[in-house]
């Protein structure tokens, strides 16, 4: 699939935001942090900037983003209606949290149970971004149960880096928030791995066989496109990555999001603020590269299974 | 609506399709040009054509001409494959669109986009696994095969002609337009006859349209052509009246040899 930077961005920058906030809010509310209104009014904004910024960016690759409104209409059915729909729910309680954390200092009552019915939209958001891709059975790739524990562990991991790194700023240093950040890690460590292992060893059920319904007279190979130039099909759908240079990056994409930042977090989370500080951040840059990388990944390694009507030998 | 019209019983529903003959197909690709020229001015008009000239053409276009080999050495077949919308039961292109732009009639089954609810998310191309969907660069939405909605319901032009531009064109008459909801039409017939088949069944998205697979080919029938049936004819021993024919193609035979 071809790699469009405006959904890379998109998928990256809102599942740090969707992450951050959701760990503000669960952190607010369970008393794990203090709520110190500068540390909120950056956070909350960070994440806010993260989440909007991707939306926007999402409306970019459209023909027409004047009629996006269009796409809260169909939740019943479409996937990619529920998340604009859910994503833009999201701001009500995010909103509310942000006014408890920052004006009234303050995540009980009515705003505790704003705050978890936040953290509980940004799952759910980030659910639905990555169910979109999941129940695409054209793509073997991603049809597969790994898809969506993927993008909702970046998610955590993205967003609980940045919220180390921000609490670290404001001199804020606790156990639980290095805890969060270590069972990110650990979580996509699995997860992508596994990802990377099933989409190697299962192609899809689709063959150029089973795509003309020719199998019975023998193995099928094409023999002339329909086209001498690249059609729509093909450049949307026929992006392809050599594999030497795919095990390059996954190798890449795996120091940035997980190898570099579990050493980083390890060595500096509850050293001084000297080192605290720039340890931290350096460690959510890290990962966010590391995210971009694995996301690039995610599209250019995916086939689609009309290849197979342009030469591919398997979807 | 982007949610599936609800289904009826089996038999009494219309399921417009079509039915390509993969045997009788000769690859001339009349079928998608003039699948374009009707088109381009009917009801997704106008299907845009970008740099015709250069080096890089590009445009929308229903209908693609693959050629596929199948089977390896003497045994093999060339066999040109004519891919377009296959109007599915299940359409997913329909379901994932989440403006409600992509819509399958509950009339008879065929897909279509309203192109003004269309957003250009490309999300239907991505869903479609017969890769049938092209975008508009030009317009900002999305394009696909009506079936020729404006011709087959169109009052206007004569009746015979009332089929899909597509089956019209055909010169080997290797397009069949019909209802395939229904047994007893002539479309359904050809399929049971032919063992006509659906392309990826296990995609699960039930296409409509059907393929008839190539006849077994002839085998073990000796030389044939041109040169064959003559070096034949000079070889046999020509009796009574044919003798002088006899000669005369044994003297065609030695020229042509030289």
């Amino acid at each position: 699939m071809h790699p469009a930077y405006s959904v890379i961005f998109f998928t990256t920058a809102s599942g740090a935001g969707y992450g951050l906030i959701a760990t503000m809010a669960l952190f607010g509310v369970l008393n794990g942090v203090t709520l110190d209104p500068w540390f909120g009014a950056i956070g909350f904004g960070l994440g806010t900037l993260l989440i909007t910024g991707g939306l926007l960016s999402s409306t970019a690759h459209l023909g027409h983003p004047e009629r996006a409104w269009r796409a809260f209409s169909q939740w019943k059915s479409s996937w990619l209606s529920r998340e604009g729909v859910l994503a833009t729910a999201t701001y009500v309680p995010l909103a509310l949290t942000a006014w408890g954390w920052i004006v009234e200092g303050s995540l009980e009552g009515p705003f505790g149970l704003f705050a978890v019915a936040l953290a509980l939209l940004c799952v759910l958001t980030v659910h639905a971004t990555a169910m979109i891709y999941a129940t695409l059975r054209t793509i073997s790739a991603w049809h597969n149960k790994r898809t969506v524990p993927v993008y909702l562990s970046f998610a955590l991991l993205t967003g609980s880096m940045w919220f180390h790194a921000l609490a670290q700023m404001f001199g804020y240093q606790t156990p639980m928030q290095a805890a969060i950040v270590a069972i990110g890690l650990l979580l996509v460590l699995f997860l992508k791995r596994s990802y990377w292992r099933t989409i190697d060893l299962t192609p899809g059920a689709s063959t150029p066989e089973s795509a003309t319904g020719l199998g019975d007279i023998g193995k099928v190979r094409l023999l002339d496109n329909p086209t001498m130039t690249e059609t729509f099909v093909q450049r949307e759908m026929g992006f392809s990555i050599a594999r030497k240079h795919s095990l390059k990056l996954r190798r890449l994409a795996f120091l940035g999001y997980c190898a570099i930042p579990f050493a980083l977090t390890l060595l500096t989370s509850e050293a001084a603020p000297a080192v605290a500080v720039p340890g931290t951040l350096a460690a959510a840059i890290c990962v966010s590269f590391g995210v971009v990388i694995e996301r690039w990944l995610f599209f250019a390694e995916a086939k689609h299974v009309s290849m197979l009507y342009y030469g591919a030998q398997s979807s | 609506m982007t949610l599936l019209p609800a289904r009826k019983p089996q038999g009494q529903e219309v399921k417009l399709g079509l039915v390509i003959d993969l045997d009788t197909c000769v690859g001339c690709h009349a079928c998608a040009v003039n699948c374009k020229e009707w088109n381009t001015g009917g009801h997704s008009a106008p299907l845009p054509d970008n740099n015709p000239y250069g080096t890089d053409p590009n445009g929308v276009w229903f209908n693609r001409i693959h050629t596929f080999e199948a089977g390896q050495g003497t045994d093999s077949r060339t066999v040109h494959f004519p891919r377009s919308c296959l109007h599915c039961e299940d359409a997913a292109c329909v379901t994932v669109c989440p403006t409600g732009a992509s819509y399958k009639r509950e009339a008879d089954g065929i897909v279509l986009v309203n192109e003004d609810a269309c957003i250009g998310c490309k999300l239907c191309s991505w869903a479609c696994p017969y890769g049938a969907r092209e975008y508009d660069t030009d317009a900002g939405v999305m394009k696909k095969c009506t079936l020729c909605i404006d011709r087959i319901y169109n009052e206007n032009i004569p009746e015979d002609e009332r089929v899909p531009a597509c089956v019209s064109t055909c010169p080997a008459s290797a397009r069949h337009f019909g209802d395939l909801g229904d047994p007893e039409s002539a479309v359904s017939q050809l399929v049971a006859e032919r063992g006509g088949y659906e392309l990826m069944p296990e995609m699960g998205y039930k296409p409509v349209n059907r393929y008839l697979p190539p006849r077994a080919a002839k085998k073990n029938q000796g030389p044939s052509g041109v040169g064959a049936a003559l070096s034949r004819i000079a070889t046999e021993d020509a009796p009574g009246a044919a003798a002088g024919s006899g000669k005369f193609l044994r003297w065609v035979d030695r020229v042509l040899s030289r």
